[in-house]
């Protein structure tokens, strides 16, 4: 079914997009010198550019498009994933992790884990990322062609196809400056894209309170529902938003996936690093601004039949990640519905050039240098980026048909990312801060994390195991389960990596040196006045996020 | 090279100016199907507001070079 007819207006500005891309693409590639331009952008950006591209490689329109529909689903919990669990580890990677990231002058994190502990650690780490990013990548355009196919009738093999190719052009010619420039550009078209969404959304209705008033209170609260899962729409308790989500999911992903790391890793100097993901999390912060009222707005008209509203339905169920595209075709005409619909696809090319200028940095870098070439010059790095940049697109292109044929592998995205994020999580907390974890510890901690993760999904999956045991409570949600798997693969990754630490060689302390706590000289910045200082801004962005709170408990 | 912003602004105009002039369009040829809230003719307004936006990205950066 086709819900969105474009116009001519429409049809130009997707077009120009493309041309913009591209163009930027060529523009960009006689700056492209030398594999730390290719994969690092030079490490010349400013810490705006760097704190918008680390904010959009998290801003995809499958994300977009997802957690407005879960708002419609969930409520106002929803929330959660912008506010706490997303800001404390944002500013937790800008004040403590950082300065070992980027002192270390390491290319990737799988790098920090060589250097903290040995090859095999670093191995393992890199070839899971390496897998994670590619999956997901072909997941995002497979999502792409299917949200492309339902609301506008596009062939699904030209969608998939126009998008890759585009990519792989402007990313192999400059690598991981051209996915931050598009990054960046993706940022304003999804604000500018987007935020009549709302706007109009909020008119209809009437007011920003009204919109709170007529959804249930179990949809319109942050906290003062989370003592009993039965009270809220998610299912969850305090407990598994904070430890799951807001500790276990969220400084995971946030602090360790190379994908937005590799944004900070880009900048000019040390405070820029720094203050990169503190500028993100202001941004972050307003994001629910772009995807719960409209989620709530969808939910209050799709309730009133005077409105006649409703969201898709497939084979008998809601499509809930319909909520943002059909409240597009409600409210705008031609020329804006061509915005939107660009917002959109920017957000799903961006974040396949953000999955692939990842994946090209940790598969050069971390598998071929540190396995196959180790005598690699900076020519063949740079000429293996840009081999990478085209097969990873292949890969992703054929992921995109394997979903597509089994469309259940949707399913498995959030089970990858708590399979791969949470149990490095304790692996690189304990490497940055207690010097005597060993090598051997922290391989097998993260063996053990990953495996975990991984068979606590299969088991709540086929009922082997009540997700309610995992939980803690009763009744749970799916978005319960997985904040409490999350948890307990890091707590098992955690244990057995303190206990095998007790047991097995250390390394000695002058190897550790500029990459744990305690033993390095970090650059304090303590010469600027306090105004410009990184703890002055994580400051004032801990206010706010707190007074959020508040307002909305 | 240009900055980032350079681009954007460039971007924004170009894309603020065909939403404002199919707004205009469509303000004089109404199509048979109107949008909710077409009366508020957002297109022409928040085109504008792309076309302002960029112009100020564009002019602020049109002599800067970053390394």
């Amino acid at each position: 079914m086709t819900t969105i007819g474009l116009t001519v207006a429409d049809w130009l500005i997707i077009f120009i997009y493309f041309a913009f891309i591209l163009g930027l693409g060529y523009y960009l590639k006689r700056f492209t010198k030398n594999q730390e331009d290719f994969f690092l952008a030079g490490r010349k950006n400013s810490s705006w550019v760097a704190g918008l591209a680390f904010l959009s490689a998290n801003l995809g329109a499958l994300e977009l498009m997802g957690m407005a529909g879960n708002t419609y689903k969930y409520g106002m919990y929803v929330a959660h994933f912008y506010w706490v669990g997303a800001i404390p580890a944002m500013l937790f990677l800008a004040i403590y992790m950082m300065p070992f990231y980027y002192s270390s002058r390491v290319h990737s994190v799988p790098g920090y884990l060589k250097w903290r502990f040995d090859e095999k650690t670093r191995v393992l780490n890199a070839v899971a990322f390496a897998f994670m990013t590619l999956l997901v990548s072909g997941i995002n355009l497979y999502a792409m062609a299917l949200v492309l196919h339902t609301f506008l009738g596009w062939n699904w093999h030209v969608c998939m196809w126009a998008s890759a190719v585009t990519v792989a052009i402007y990313v192999s010619m400059s690598g991981l400056l051209s996915a931050i420039f598009t990054e960046i550009v993706q940022f304003f078209l999804i604000w500018f894209g987007l935020f009549l969404v709302t706007f109009l959304g909020i008119v209809e209705i009437g007011s920003v309170r009204e919109v709170f008033e007529r959804v249930p209170q179990s949809f319109s609260t942050l906290w003062s529902t989370s003592m009993d899962p039965s009270l809220n729409g998610m299912r969850v308790t305090w407990a598994g938003v904070v430890l799951g989500l807001g500790f276990v999911l969220s400084f995971g992903y946030w602090t360790t996936d190379f994908l937005v790391v590799q944004r900070a890793f880009s900048a000019k100097d040390m405070r820029s690093a720094r203050m990169t993901p503190i500028i993100a999390s202001f941004f972050k912060m307003a994001v629910p601004f772009l995807v719960i009222i409209p989620g709530l707005v969808a939910l209050i008209l799709a309730s009133d039949p005077k409105y006649g509203f409703s969201l898709l339905k497939d084979g008998g169920q809601i499509n809930y990640d319909s909520t943002l595209p059909m409240l597009i075709a409600r409210y705008y005409p031609s020329g804006l519905a061509g915005l939107g619909i660009t917002a959109l696809l920017a957000g799903f090319m961006a974040g396949q050039a953000g999955n692939v200028s990842a994946f090209n940095t940790v598969w050069t870098y971390d598998i071929y240098r540190s396995v196959i070439n180790k005598n690699a010059s900076d020519e063949s790095l740079l000429w293996m980026g840009r081999v990478t940049t085209i097969v990873g697109i292949v890969l992703s292109v054929g992921t995109a048909y394997w979903a597509k044929s089994a469309p259940s592998i949707m399913d498995y995205m959030q089970a990858i990312f708590s399979w791969v994020n949470a149990p490095l999580f304790a692996t690189m907390l304990l490497g940055m801060f207690v010097w005597w974890i060993t090598p051997t510890g922290a391989f097998w901690g993260l063996v053990s994390g990953m495996v975990s993760s991984f068979t606590l999904f299969l088991a709540v999956k086929f009922n082997w195991l009540n997700a309610q045991i995992l939980a803690l409570s009763s009744p749970v949600s799916d978005m319960a389960a997985n904040f409490w798997r999350a948890w307990w693969a890091w707590l098992i990754c955690f244990v057995v990596t303190i206990l095998a630490s007790f047991h097995t060689r250390r390394k000695p302390k002058e190897e550790l040196v500029g990459l744990v706590w305690g033993m390095t000289d970090v650059e304090t910045l303590d010469s600027l006045p306090w105004l410009k200082r990184p703890e002055f801004f994580a400051a004032i962005s801990v206010l706010i996020f707190v007074a959020l709170n508040i307002y909305f408990w | 090279m240009k900055p980032i912003w350079y681009f954007v602004g460039l971007l924004l105009v170009i894309m603020g100016m065909i939403i404002v002039l199919a707004g205009v369009y469509t303000w004089i040829y109404p199509p048979p199907e109107q949008k909710v809230l077409a009366y508020l003719h957002p297109d022409l307004w928040w085109g504008a507001v792309m076309v302002i936006g960029g112009l100020i990205f564009l002019l602020t950066n049109r002599r800067k070079t970053v390394e």
